[in-house]
Order: structure tokens, then sequence, then C-alpha cells
């Protein structure tokens, strides 16, 4: 068995400050949204999850119930955009690693920044278009405060 | 003898490395998944219902824990790996920084799992 080849030292130093504009921010991002979110998807995960009934809860009404309220719209959408973006830059920095044949890279590339667009403007359409009383619908899967409207 | 040359030097940070990336890649395609099934709330009450029914089954409350526990490892891994890159100080123990991060996840999963086995198998 032949080792594994002998690591020669870089000829010029990198650092975050050598990296470029762009690498540099990327760098500083990772690290502030991943500590934003690792609270958001606290809170996510106890309310969804833990308190209450836990996973028993969720249906339409739960959601709808949370929805009505601005607070829970605005806190999913900064969770939907950072998780969105450091999620897909994360999946950027895999496939640079992976990917070798440069056609198969600029195909997931764009296939990741195409998902990336169509998956944030989606879910910000659902926080915000929302209707947690859809008229015609079956009263007991609504919320209860349907009733008064 | 001396030992054949390595590219991996990390040991324990490497095995750390390994994991940071798949429970990244996991937790990516849940997200993609999770939106989509949260945007069925905008076609019907019933669809929505119908398909979180699915989460509330046996086999997907393991997926469930699986879920829990891989968001609970990168999240402690990666503020490892900022205190590594931010202080000297946690460069240098950052071996048992690591076992800080499996006795953090065996704390939270302790938390967790007992109450969402029971939400799903106990009826409480
Ligand atoms: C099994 C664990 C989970 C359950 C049961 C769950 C449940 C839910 C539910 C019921 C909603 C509807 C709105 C709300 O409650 O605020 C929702 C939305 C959302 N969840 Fe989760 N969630 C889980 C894990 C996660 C994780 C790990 C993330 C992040 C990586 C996440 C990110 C989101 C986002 C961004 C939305 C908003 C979607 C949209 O814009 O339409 N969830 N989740």
């Amino acid at each position: 068995m032949t080792g594994a080849p002998e690591l020669k030292a870089p000829k010029k130093a990198v650092s975050h400050s050598t990296l470029g504009r762009a690498q540099r921010w990327s760098w500083i991002f990772q690290r502030v949204s991943g500590v934003l979110l690792i609270g958001l998807i606290a809170v996510h995960l106890t309310v969804n999850l833990v308190m209450g009934d836990g996973i028993n809860q969720i249906d339409f009404a739960f959601v709808a119930g949370k929805l009505a309220n601005p607070f829970w719209q605005w806190f999913d959408f900064t969770m939907l955009v950072l998780a969105m973006i450091h999620g897909a830059n994360g999946m950027r920095m895999i496939i640079n690693d992976y990917a070798q044949t440069p056609w198969i890279a600029a195909t997931l590339h764009w296939a990741l920044r195409i998902s990336t667009v169509v998956i944030v403007i989606l879910g910000t359409l659902v926080l915000f278009t929302f209707d947690p009383c859809p008229a015609g619908s079956d009263p007991s899967l609504l919320p209860s405060f349907c009733e008064d409207i | 003898m001396s030992p054949l040359p390595t590219l991996y030097r990390g040991a324990e940070g490497m095995w750390m490395w390994v994991v940071h990336r798949t429970t990244g890649v996991a937790i990516f395609f849940f997200l993609l998944v999770h939106i989509l099934d949260t945007a069925l709330v905008r076609v019907s009450p019933e669809a929505y219902n119908d398909v979180i029914g699915h989460y509330k089954t046996p086999l997907y409350t393991f997926i469930e824990a699986g879920l829990v526990a891989a968001i609970t490892l990168h999240a402690l891994n990666g503020l490892r790996v900022i205190a590594v890159d931010r202080w000297t100080w946690a460069l240098r123990h950052q071996k048992m920084l690591v076992w800080g991060v499996w006795i953090g996840f065996a704390i939270v999963m302790a938390g967790f799992l007992p109450r969402h086995l029971m939400h799903a198998f106990g009826g409480a």
C-alpha cells in the first residue's frame, strides 16, 4: 500500500482576509446565520414538537392559528430565508468540492440556484397569502376563531 | 517504523467534518420537502391534514427523532467550528470540544426523546 501524497505547503498564505470579497462574505454569513438559526429552529421545534400535544397537534387548524399572527409570519419568514441561503451556500461548497467535470458542476449550480429561488418564493407566498378560514371548508377542520367571521 | 503519511490528520475533528457534511445535506433536503408540505395549507385543509397525517405514524416518529438528532449535532458542531476559528484557546482544546459536542448532544436527546416517544406512542 502506498501512502497518501505528501502535503506541500501552499505558495501563498491563505487567510480569511485574503480570500476575496465574495468568499469572505459567504464565510461571515454562514457563521452569523448559523447562530441565528440555532435560536429560530430551537423555538420552532419546541413550539411544534415538544410543547402541547407535540406531533399529534399539527393539523390545518394549528397552522392557521399560528399564521394568523404576524409574529409567526415574520418569524417563519426569517427562518425560511436564512435557512435556505445557509443551506444553499453549504451545498454550493459541496458541489465545488466534488463535481470535477465543468458541465456537471455548472448544471448542479444552476439546479441549486433555481430550486432555492423557487422554494423561497413559494414559502414566502404561503406565509403572506395564507387564508386561515377558506370559504366553503368543513368547519371542523378550521381554527375556532373562524366561527365569528 | 514511522506511520504512512496521510492526508487525514484530524482524527476526532475529521470525523466531525464528515458528520457536519452529512447532517447538513440531510437537513437541506428535508427543508425542501418541508416547505412543499407546508405549502399544502394553500391547497385545502383536507390536503394538508392528509399529508401531515403521515408524520404521525411510527416510521415517521423515528425519522423525526433522526432529524432532531441531525439538527442538534450540526448546530453544536457549528458552534465548535466558530469557536476554533475564533479563539486560540478553543483551537488548543479542539479535541476536548469534540467531546463537548457529543455530551451536549446526549443531553438534548435525553430531554427530547422520552417526550417525543410519549407523544407518539403513549397518548400523552
Ligand atoms: C419534525 C420537525 C418539524 C416539524 C413537526 C415542523 C412543523 C412545521 C409546521 C407545522 C409549520 C407550519 C407553520 C408554523 O408552524 O410555523 C412549519 C413551517 C416551517 N418550518 Fe418546520 N417543522 C419541523 C422542522 C423544521 C426544521 C428542522 C426547519 C429548518 C431547517 C424548519 C423550517 C420551517 C420553515 C422555514 C417553515 C415555513 C415554511 C413556509 O414558508 O411556508 N422546520 N414547520
